[in-house]
């Protein structure tokens, strides 16, 4: 399902084996679980890079077994419950006191591009691989704490019209365009991953404070971090 | 400490001496007794505020020295500042940072606050400092980064990868508006441009009173005190001598007592744990523009 290797400074956060990695409350559990374990042996200089095997990142809820309920109200419950179970694990990386890379192997489309997004850099392919929010295709409504991402994290009205508005699949080049990640310059997997691996090392090379850092991170997006019941530690400089 | 020259429609406040200008009691007290010197002035509202200094430092930022040594110092430097930064959103003229060397963290905010920064581009930074200082961020500072820095990847950049923000890349990410050549010539093109402002002939107070709106919700997060504020008219704070000067200077047509009423509520100093739970949800995330 997913594990967490230690390379040097870097753990490598992986959702393994060839399927969708869609997130259902064992994945949601499991992921949350490898991220407090990160969280717990964090020190000075750590910084995650997320990745996974196969197609895709993630291509979202588990919207099968949400169904596989039986009835209209359990189908709502399930998706309830993984909406909110979800919440946690955007709050972990929101929290996590190193620098965190998601390194995108294939398609990232709903929760699952949000996993992405939770992250401080985000690298994508160039040859394959989109961005998707589904959700309007799906007829489904977006989670509050979903449309606080994207003000968050995408700047202009304009990009954020064609992610969540359009339904377009969104491939690198244009990604990177529209200032939705930061780079799809390589054309294999194992560009992405070694590009992620070398800013890793950058940014383990400061040997930054990871409390400080994550208290910064925070009050970088007070809106989403309200939403997600997350207090900074606040003192004012000096 | 700094000093206070007019030229023409133009004021010219300048950080005097080769030090780093950390912004300690003194230094804010005096920048802030020159703003209520220039507001007090009758020709203010056809006015421009240039900023800019000696040496090789705009502001390094709080005197980080002076606060280990006397921590009780911090909240002090912390709430002068915020004062004087609510006395540059709400100032009726157009304001302009001459940077004409480093700004690093509280330096590099009192530059953010001016309306135009102008930036030597053969020199010198801006510097969010806080992470390799292990300090961590005011939250009203990274609510003028919101405000002043476009893209969310650059104020990243800026404030978790505390990058040195040349002039080059201040044009890139938008929080420098013009490169000059060397430090005279930044000075010369922030009085250029002062003097074009000047021609356009704006009311100061619809202005000050404008850039308050645009700037709301960075007001909001330094944050106001009601009874802290009427504690300072008390003891003839001087920014309560600003506020009486203000008034004896301006006709009570209903434009400038808004105005007033947004200043006064402004007018307070304050410094609070903000806990982040009870920021206005709606103001953040509703709030497309600064998010």
């Amino acid at each position: 399902m997913c594990t967490l290797e230690k390379r040097g400074d870097l753990f490598l956060l992986t959702l393994t084996g060839d399927d969708e990695h869609r997130f259902h409350p064992d994945t949601i559990a499991s992921v949350l679980s490898l991220l407090e374990q990160a969280k717990s042996q964090s020190t000075r200089g750590s910084v995650l890079i997320t990745t996974a095997h196969g197609k895709f990142f993630s291509n979202g809820f588990d919207l099968a077994w949400a169904q596989a309920a039986g009835s209209q109200t359990g189908a709502v419950n399930r998706m309830h419950q993984m909406v909110e179970s979800f919440k946690p694990v955007i709050a972990a990386l929101f929290d996590l006191p190193m620098p965190t890379i998601a390194a995108l192997n294939g398609h990232a489309a709903a929760s699952g591009l949000m996993f992405a997004l939770s992250h401080d850099y985000v690298f994508m392919r160039n040859d394959r691989g989109v961005l998707y929010m589904s959700e309007v295709d799906l007829g489904l409504p977006l989670p509050d704490y979903f449309a606080a991402m994207f003000a968050a994290k995408i700047g202009t009205g304009i990009a954020r019209r064609e992610l969540l508005l359009s339904g377009k699949k969104i491939k690198g080049e244009e990604a990177v365009a529209l200032g939705i990640v930061d780079s799809a310059a390589h054309d294999s997997v194992e560009g992405v991953v070694e590009a992620t691996v070398s800013l890793g090392e950058s940014l383990a090379a400061k040997k930054w404070n990871g409390e400080v850092y994550a208290s910064i991170r925070k009050s970088l997006y007070p809106g989403l971090c309200a939403m997600l019941s997350l207090t900074a530690k606040i003192a004012a400089s000096p | 400490m700094c000093t206070l020259e007019k030229r023409g429609q133009l004021f010219l406040l300048k950080l005097t001496g080769d030090g780093e200008h950390r912004l300690n009691p003194t230094l804010l007290d005096s920048i802030t007794s020159a703003i209520t010197q220039i507001r007090s002035d009758p020709s203010s509202s056809q006015s421009v505020l240039i900023t800019t200094s000696d040496g090789k430092f705009f502001s390094n930022g709080y005197d980080l020295a002076l606060a280990e040594s006397n921590p009780s110092l911090r909240p002090v430097m912390d709430s002068k500042l915020r004062s004087l930064v609510a006395d540059l959103i709400s100032l009726p003229m157009p304001t302009i940072a001459a940077v004409t060397g480093h700004a690093s963290a509280a330096g590099f905010v009192l530059a953010m606050s001016h309306d135009y920064v102008l930036m030597r581009r053969d020199r010198g930074f801006l510097y969010m400092s806080e992470l390799d200082i292990e300090l961590v961020i005011p939250p009203w500072f990274a609510a003028m980064i919101r405000m002043k820095i476009g893209s969310p990847a650059a104020r990243r950049d800026v404030m978790l990868t505390a990058e040195k923000v040349t002039a080059e890349r201040g044009l890139e990410i938008g929080i420098v508006d013009f490169s000059c050549g060397s430090a005279a010539e930044t000075v010369e093109g922030a009085v250029k441009l002062g003097e074009e402002l000047v021609r356009r002939g704006v009311d100061g107070h619809v202005y000050g009173g404008m850039r308050e709106a645009l700037l709301k919700q960075v007001l909001h997060t330094i944050g106001s005190n009601e009874s802290v504020s009427s504690r300072m008219r008390n003891s003839g704070s001087k920014l309560c001598q600003c506020w009486s000067g203000w008034l004896t200077i301006c006709d009570f047509t209903n434009k400038s007592l808004s105005f007033a009423r947004g200043f006064g509520g402004i007018g307070g100093i304050l410094w609070y744990q903000l806990d982040m739970n009870a920021f206005d949800e709606d103001l953040d995330v509703y709030d497309d523009e600064s998010d």
